[in-house]
């Protein structure tokens, strides 16, 4: 057991000592030791670098087995519909397909119905794919078709012909003067897409306008908050879904241990799963340390 | 009086040190973060430091309403909303404008914006006048005629949704609900020899879906309310109440992830690129 696991887990003991002996007694205890106390075992989980392992679930398994299965050189659509906010928590997953999909040597075709996607997508491209494999080349291994305003207005037009909505990509080169759009004239030629996002449009609208439409096989990647929601559509109308932080780290994990030329990648999912899970104990104890302080409560006012 | 004016003084003096200090610790950082950066040129070591020393104040600013109202979360607030603002603004003409109407709308604006010309098509100017009208809302007695395109708007948007989420969300999820309750069963022998607690396993594949099938069932009958909740339909109904907060529940643990992943974002931030200390 690590120094940083003792200290965290002795200062945690000890905050929520404090605030259970506060509530037992009836005081209040102001909701800004609460923001404070998160804070601090959130920070110090990260600054003594706490980690749990990961393994895979199904559905994470299926959606790594899904790009692991896919023939070398199939066409894989990308589409990073996420702002800033969400980043933390699917930044990892795009990482990863990024790395996955280029490692089994499939074409890539980048996308965002997201304004705020196209940055972080480029950030992606220079800080993950250029800078990993820099034998991809542009137009013949991956293409940015950047941003396109319309919502799932965009999904309905491409899923007939890419051309219509995309008449060059992100950089003004004609799409025909691309080697990969040769055999590709829709969504229909893409063999698999991928949804990272966690809004509208989303995973949702990939799934309702692209993938029971076009019988398009989709993953998705999406933000914790929405993953409830998307698990309904999990296996037939989804092949695999990454919730959350959770799902990114099974996703590394998975990643990390297939694959030797990415055991020493950068995994900040896992990075953030220790801090996730102390911050889950300090959260699962507030929620008990309120019912016994509220079923005491209603013991001395005699009901 | 004099009491009333000494209060108002005092904090405002208060004020004006917290914001001397703060502009003091900020711009330590920038000299800080200037003088150690990793770029070739001295400018862009100046310009990272700023902006890293920046949204590092913003983060800041941002946390400290969490303590109470304050100026600096105000500035962060109101510079978020300002640059939001602009920000979609400019989008929306390079990107609606510029991208969707130029290249079917005029070869000389096409050639002046440095866009392919496509093709005149009539439809992108119906759908440019539209826009305009939709402006017509800013003129008080020509407000009216804004709810035009809002009516189409509203009228493609619902046709989409409609034949799209009742095929998806309800055709295809009607399916989805019938699964097999024994997954893979080729007897109970082979059943109980293979028996395994594991989540890709037979049992736990199976009580999955008896979960899934029974659940639904039971969640239909809670909301069904032509009939008495007593008896076996009563027991079905509080076994659907019960799915229901479950599920809620489940919704607020994945919410509580997703707001602790990004203050782990925000606190790896401060760390690591501001402070360098992870």
């Amino acid at each position: 057991m690590s120094v940083g696991l003792i200290t965290s887990v002795v200062f945690i003991g000890g905050g929520v000592l404090w605030i259970l002996v506060q509530s037992v007694k009836g005081r209040d205890v102001d909701r800004r030791w609460i923001f404070l106390f998160i804070g601090s075992t959130v920070a110090l989980a990260l600054l003594f670098h706490i980690r749990f392992g990961e393994k895979a679930t199904p559905i994470v398994k299926a959606a790594f087995n899904q790009i692991e299965n896919l023939p070398e050189g199939a066409s894989v659509l990308i589409a990073f519909d996420y702002d800033p906010a969400m980043e933390p928590e699917v930044g990892p997953m795009a990482d990863c397909f990024i790395r996955h999909t280029l490692a089994r040597k499939h074409k890539l075709f980048l996308m965002t119905l997201w304004a705020t996607g196209q940055a972080l997508m480029t950030n992606t491209i220079e800080d993950i794919l250029k800078p990993e494999f820099p034998e991809a080349e542009y137009g013949t291994d991956y293409v940015n078709l950047g941003y396109k305003v319309g919502g799932f207005g965009v999904i309905n037009v491409v899923l007939s012909d890419f051309r219509a909505m995309y008449p060059t990509d992100a950089h003004g080169t004609l799409l025909d003067s691309l080697p990969m759009f040769n055999k590709v004239r829709s969504l229909r030629d893409i063999d698999l897409i991928i949804s990272i996002g966690g809004g509208t449009p989303g995973v949702k609208e990939w799934v309702l306008f692209a993938g029971n439409r076009g019988n398009i096989p989709i993953v998705g990647g999406t933000a914790a908050v929405v993953a409830p929601l998307l698990y309904p559509y999990y296996p037939r109308q989804l092949v695999g879904l990454l919730g959350g932080t959770k799902g990114a780290a099974e996703y590394e994990s998975e990643l990390t241990g297939n694959y030797d030329r990415f055991k020493d990648m950068d995994t900040p999912a896992l990075r953030m799963m220790g801090p996730q899970t102390m911050a889950h104990v300090v959260v699962m104890a507030f929620i008990i340390i309120g019912n016994i302080a509220y079923f005491r409560s209603r013991k001395r006012e005699g009901k | 009086m004099a009491t009333g004016n000494g209060n108002r003084k005092s904090p405002s003096n208060a004020v004006k040190i917290i914001l001397v200090i703060v502009a003091v610790v900020f711009l330590i950082s920038w000299i800080s973060k200037a003088t150690t950066g990793m770029a070739d040129s001295t400018w862009l070591n100046i310009r990272d430091g700023f902006l890293i020393t920046f949204a590092a104040f913003l983060t800041l600013s941002i946390f400290s309403f969490l303590y109470n109202d304050n100026p600096f979360y105000k500035f962060a607030e109101h510079l978020y909303v300002g640059v939001s603002a602009a920000y979609w603004m400019c989008l929306g003409f390079w990107s609606i404008i510029v991208g969707n109407f130029v290249p079917h709308a005029s070869k000389t604006l096409s050639t002046f914006f440095k866009v392919p010309f496509q093709e005149y098509s009539w439809f992108y100017y119906v759908a440019f006048a539209f826009g305009v009208i939709l402006l017509m809302r800013l003129l008080p007695k020509a407000g009216w005629i804004a709810r035009w395109p809002l009516a189409v708007i509203i009228g493609t948007t619902a046709g989409f949704n409609l034949s799209r989420y009742l095929h998806s969300d309800f055709m295809s999820q009607v399916g989805n609900t019938f699964q097999p309750l024994f997954v893979d069963w080729q007897g109970a022998g082979h059943f109980f020899s293979n028996l395994s607690l594991a989540a890709d396993g037979q049992l736990v594949m199976s009580a999955g879906n008896w979960i899934v099938v029974v659940g639904v069932l039971c969640g239909l009958v809670y909301f069904f309310f032509s009939k008495e909740h007593k008896g076996m339909f009563g027991a079905a109904s509080r076994l659907g109440i019960w799915i229901l907060m479950i599920t809620f529940g489940a919704s607020f643990g994945y919410t509580v992830m997703g707001r602790i992943s990004l203050l782990v974002g925000r606190i790896t931030f401060l760390f690591d690129d501001w402070l360098s200390i992870l």
